[in-house]
């Protein structure tokens, strides 16, 4: 078999695969889109970000952090905190991303929660060639997410109602990734150090400062009470899915 | 912020964001196991970060002026209760953004 009907058959078996994540990244990359514009920023901003940072969460938060003053510290400590679950993502894949050569920087590149999703609990076909299904499963993943970013920051241009409110999507997605990881934990005290740890910043710090101290707070009051706190855990799975 | 600003905001994010998904094959080998603190982190902290990053989306409500916070209250019960009637990512993003948008645009 060539290289090139080997890179084909593999398109055919990841592209189903790839359907859900082609409604949801439609959806949320459109909704990006229109709510960078909203912001006042060119269709530019939300296709280059989508291409270059390509991480769901962050790049909403990142819309801020372009609104706030400029803070490159804090803007790459809340993306390490924001990011970190990827670390485990790289640790489950460690094993199947051996051997597939050049194509191995962009699947690192393109590790999301939903290709890693699709990746790590796909099986893949016989005769399949592994590398080209996940590298087929990461591209077109970003595709989707990349052209929904753009098409919503052309659109944004266009929407013939009012978009006030539209900042709220961000809330919207926090809360349900939050519920979602409330589900994977027995008692909810990940979370409340979260919650509680951030309203004391809030008010101590104020809205423009409080991110870093809080991150300090979390890191410090899930270190202190890991004894308390991992019981509660489910730390089987490296928990795929929802969060994006 | 100037255009310089905003691309060296946007490279930090990058840079952290491809810190955290190429670390692992830098680092850690499948052969060894990873350190247990290291995994502990890893499920301890998303929902922790979550719940920041929901403070961090209402950090410039106000309690006590303007509309007290009542449109964000009432979109985030809707977004929790349609989530878990529900259980559709998708349904319950929207459907409380819309109810966010009715709430400011033609009540309060």
């Amino acid at each position: 078999m060539s290289k090139r009907q080997a890179s084909l058959r593999a398109l055919r078996a990841a592209f189903p695969h790839t359907i859900p994540i082609l409604t949801g990244f439609g959806f949320l990359g459109i909704t990006y889109g229109i709510f960078m514009s909203a912001q006042g920023f060119s269709a530019l901003y939300p296709f280059l970000i989508s291409l270059t940072v390509f991480g769901g969460s962050l790049q909403f938060i990142a819309v801020n952090l372009l609104l706030d003053a400029f803070n490159p510290i804090q803007a790459f400590a809340v993306s390490l905190m924001i990011q970190a679950r990827h670390l485990f993502y790289g640790i489950a894949m460690l094993d199947r991303y051996k051997n597939t050569g050049w194509k191995k920087p962009y699947l690192i590149f393109g590790l999301c929660d939903e290709s890693f999703s699709i990746n790590y609990t796909a099986k893949i076909p016989e005769g399949v060639d592994r590398g080209w299904f996940m590298f087929w499963v990461t591209l077109l993943n970003q595709t989707y997410w990349v052209i929904g970013s753009a098409v919503g920051g052309i659109a944004g241009n266009f929407i013939p109602f009012n978009t006030e409110g539209i900042d709220f999507v961000m809330t919207a997605m926090f809360v349900v990734i939050l519920i979602e990881q409330l589900k994977k934990e027995k008692r909810p005290y990940t979370a409340l150090i979260g919650l509680v740890a951030s309203l004391i910043c809030l008010v101590a710090f104020g809205a423009d400062s409080f991110l870093i101290p809080a991150m300090l707070i979390i890191i410090l009051a899930l270190t202190a009470g890991r004894r308390f706190i991992e019981p509660s855990l489910d730390m089987g799975e490296p928990f795929g899915g929802e969060s994006l | 912020m100037t255009v310089t600003q905003q691309i060296i905001t946007v490279l930090m994010c990058v840079l952290a964001t491809v810190l955290t998904r190429a670390l692992p094959f830098l680092v850690f080998s499948s052969k060894k196991p990873t350190p247990k603190f290291v995994r502990y982190l890893g499920a301890a902290l998303p929902a922790a970060i979550f719940a920041m990053l929901v403070v961090y989306c209402l950090k410039n409500v106000s309690i006590l002026s303007g509309s007290h916070g009542i449109p964000e209250a009432v979109a985030i019960c809707a977004v929790v209760g349609v989530h878990l009637w529900k259980k559709n990512t998708l349904l319950s993003i929207l459907s409380g953004t819309v109810i966010y948008m009715l709430l400011v645009q033609l009540v309060f």
